[in-house]
């Protein structure tokens, strides 16, 4: 499974700058990202809690929190920028030719709706179709995603499913109107492996019969080595290595991507006393130190990286990997 | 296996009666645990794995006495503590701590990360409010805080802080026996290497025994002596780690182990993996027989009527499954 098609770039994210008017002044969450999306092609997002992973996909369908807003950058889906689009052009992209799965899927599923209702109104409303002709087709989109009995289903509300059943249910509605782009954040997060393990199957399945393109948001290293073609590692707001996935794991490059695949244990490796740990922790938007934002707990911080923002450049001869640090370029230009 | 164990849980059950309907007109039962039995031997890690509502923070609540057993005994130097009123019960708190997952709703908002830690040191009688301070500055050394984090408040401090701040509290009353559920399931990455780091030094430096409450396999075999794989209120196995993850016996724990993600991108496209089909069932009324049944792949006639004995397929190595018993698998 490699990049397919990777150069056609279904979305294309450019300088995008997210910023919160917090209390003590405006303070720069998500700091000037790149990040592309081929046709067919599925991206992992990674990053720790904080380091801006929804608010950053939030933006692309301008459904932001009060208070925080896109400050800079362009975002460019199928060749129109998302971000100037008239409200009602992006209400018809949204749902319709971008599926979103939601972090909680009990808080954006309604309550009070009914699961079939809550499947049919995107169909309806993008697809133009009649209500029966809503209705079969959610009954096939649950029994798409594994729901059993899923013609009584219709008439269930969320919270008479179980976790596994409402993500699937969400992962239904992002699929509803064959989307080109699926973007999912932390589907499977609060989730147990089994049903985990389920539901990467059956995107990865859906994926291949649909030919979309899927931007799979995670903290779970392990879990996207075996579904993504690339793979973007993000801390505090930045894109710090972005890198084919087998690149990634095979040569990761960047200090906290090193440090992050070293503190994971394995099912595989010999277990040892100790693991190896990352010191310190991510700082707080509004509390970034000034250069590299992993200078405070990076064992390679030279002078430089406490002065100047590293950017982030291409380190294999295709240009495909790239990475944010000024040891790893270093180290480049040395060899 | 042959020293006296610090803990003997024997055939531990607990059920809650809870109201369903709209108006709680439905009186009904949660087999949240049925039949656990299990030694805990001085300085080991046992481990409690399983999917989410199989019972595992249960055993551990039900083993502190913080939730009434419905049967069973739990025995510790000598006594049944299931059988203890409150009073008697506080004599032995003090060697028996937990930490909890979400540490933020374990720590009293208006208390200072030093009164915290201090409360139960004074509780306990085990400092005298001059001696406090020091010891308070000990303690957050150990857990690898500044000394001047004593002053602090809880949303102050990050996520990580805030466990580490939980577990000077615990090791504040010189515990023999700590539980730990989902003590680092809500951490980062990054720093739940950390944790588990000083959970381990802790461990080494006090000879602390721990039962670690788990859904994360891969940390489960880093830091385990034993593992005990639960399903629906039940054990399914019970073995010493390397056993547990290089023979498994019981279905559930082959099917739980194919599940887990690898960081290896390749072996991760060409494994084929044994899916487990379907949710686990309500415990309100749990399947009859082997309540693995109803997603076993290998299920037979038998599993459905009669429940697998709990025996020891290998020395020290327990499993409840007729296949298993009867050299099928
Ligand atoms: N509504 C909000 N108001 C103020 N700050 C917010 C809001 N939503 C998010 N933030 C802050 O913005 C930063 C990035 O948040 P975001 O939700 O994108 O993180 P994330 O990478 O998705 O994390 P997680 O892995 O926990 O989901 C965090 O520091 C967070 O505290
Ligand atoms: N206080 C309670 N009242 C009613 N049911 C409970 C209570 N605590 C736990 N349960 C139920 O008991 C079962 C086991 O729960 P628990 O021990 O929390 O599982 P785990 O920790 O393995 O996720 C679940 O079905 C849960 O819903
Ligand atoms: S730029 Fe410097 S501080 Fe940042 S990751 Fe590279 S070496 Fe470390
Ligand atoms: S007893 Fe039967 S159903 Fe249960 S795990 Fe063994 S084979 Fe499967
Ligand atoms: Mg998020
Ligand atoms: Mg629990």
């Amino acid at each position: 499974m490699t990049a397919r098609n990777a150069q056609e770039r279904l979305l294309d994210v450019k300088g995008l700058t997210v910023e919160i008017d917090g209390r003590r002044g405006p303070a720069v969450i998500v700091d000037g990202i790149d990040l592309h999306v081929g046709k067919g092609e599925t991206l992992g997002v990674v990053g720790e809690s904080g380091c801006g992973k929804s608010l950053t996909m939030l933006s692309l369908m301008r459904l932001l929190p009060n208070k925080i807003k896109v400050t800079k950058g362009t975002a460019e889906f199928d060749g129109r920028d998302l971000h100037k689009m008239s409200t009602r052009e992006l209400r018809k992209v949204r749902g319709g030719d971008i599926g979103f799965v939601f972090q909680d899927p009990m808080t954006s599923l309604n309550p009070v709706m009914r699961i079939g209702d809550q499947l049919c109104e995107p169909l309806i409303y993008h697809r133009k179709m009649a209500k029966a002709d809503a209705r079969k087709r959610a009954v096939e989109l649950l029994r798409l995603v594994g729901i059993p009995g899923p013609e009584e289903r219709l008439e269930a509300y969320p919270h008479e499913l179980s976790g596994g059943m409402r993500q699937r249910v969400m992962i239904a509605i992002g699929l509803a109107c064959d989307p080109k782009l699926l973007i999912a954040d932390e589907p499977t997060t609060a989730l147990d492996v089994t049903i985990q393990a389920q539901i990467v199957d059956l995107v990865k399945d859906l994926r291949n019969k649909l030919g979309m393109s899927v931007v799979w948001i995670t903290h779970d290293l392990a879990l996207i080595a075996g579904l993504a073609d690339r793979v973007v590692v993000l801390y505090a707001g930045t894109v710090v290595e972005d890198a084919p996935v087998d690149d990634l794991y095979a040569n990761p490059s960047h200090p906290y991507t090193r440090g992050l695949l070293a503190s994971i244990p394995t099912l595989s490796d010999a277990p040892t006393a100790r693991l190896s740990s990352i010191g310190g922790t991510p700082p707080e938007p509004g509390r970034r130190p000034a250069g590299c934002p992993f200078a405070p707990r990076c064992p390679l911080a030279m002078d430089i990286c406490r002065r100047e923002v590293p950017k982030l450049e291409p380190i294999s001869s295709g240009g495909s990997h790239r990475a944010a640090c000024f040891a790893v370029n270093k180290a480049l230009k040395a060899a | 296996m042959s020293a006296e164990p610090l803990l003997r849980v024997e055939n531990l059950v607990k059920h809650f009666h809870v109201r369903l309907g709209a108006f709680g007109e439905k009186a009904a039962t949660v087999y949240a645990l049925d039949d656990v039995s299990l030694d805990i031997q001085e300085g080991e890690t046992l481990s409690l794995v399983g999917e989410s509502g199989c019972g595992k923070s249960t055993t551990g609540f039900t083993i502190l006495n913080l939730h009434r057993a419905s049967g069973g005994k739990v025995i510790y130097k000598g006594q049944d503590l299931t059988r203890l009123d409150e009073k008697t019960m506080r004599l032995f708190r003090r060697d028996l701590q937990i930490v909890f997952q979400d540490p933020y709703s374990t720590l009293n908002p208006r208390m200072t990360v030093g009164e915290a830690i201090g409360e139960p040191m004074l509780f306990h009688k085990l400092t005298t409010r001059a001696q406090l301070k020091d010891k308070t500055a000990a303690l957050l050394q150990d857990v690898g805080l500044p000394t001047r984090f004593a002053s602090r408040y809880p949303h102050e401090l990050s996520g990580g802080q805030r466990q580490r701040v939980v577990i000077a509290r615990a090791l504040a009353c010189q515990p023999k026996f700590i539980v730990c559920d989902e003590a680092i399931s809500a951490l980062d990455v990054s720093i739940q290497a950390q944790i588990i780091n000083l959970l381990l030094d802790l461990q080494e430096k006090y000879r602390l025994t721990y039962l670690f409450i788990a859904h994360d396999l891969a940390v489960v075999r880093h830091i385990s002596t034993r593992v005990g794989v639960m399903y629906l209120g039940r054990l399914a196995e019970l073995a010493p780690r390397d056993a547990l993850f290089q023979t498994p016996l019981h279905p559930y724990t082959k099917a739980l182990l194919s599940a887990v993600p690898e960081t290896d991108p390749e072996r991760e496209r060409n494994r084929k993996r044994q899916i487990l089909q379907g949710d686990v069932p309500s415990p309100l009324d749990p399947p009859s027989g082997c309540r693995f049944h109803t997603r076993c792949p290998i299920a037979m006639e038998v599993c459905s009527r009669t429940v697998p004995e709990w025996s020891a397929a290998r020395p020290g190595h327990l499993v409840a499954c007729h296949a298993v018993n009867s050299g099928v698998s």
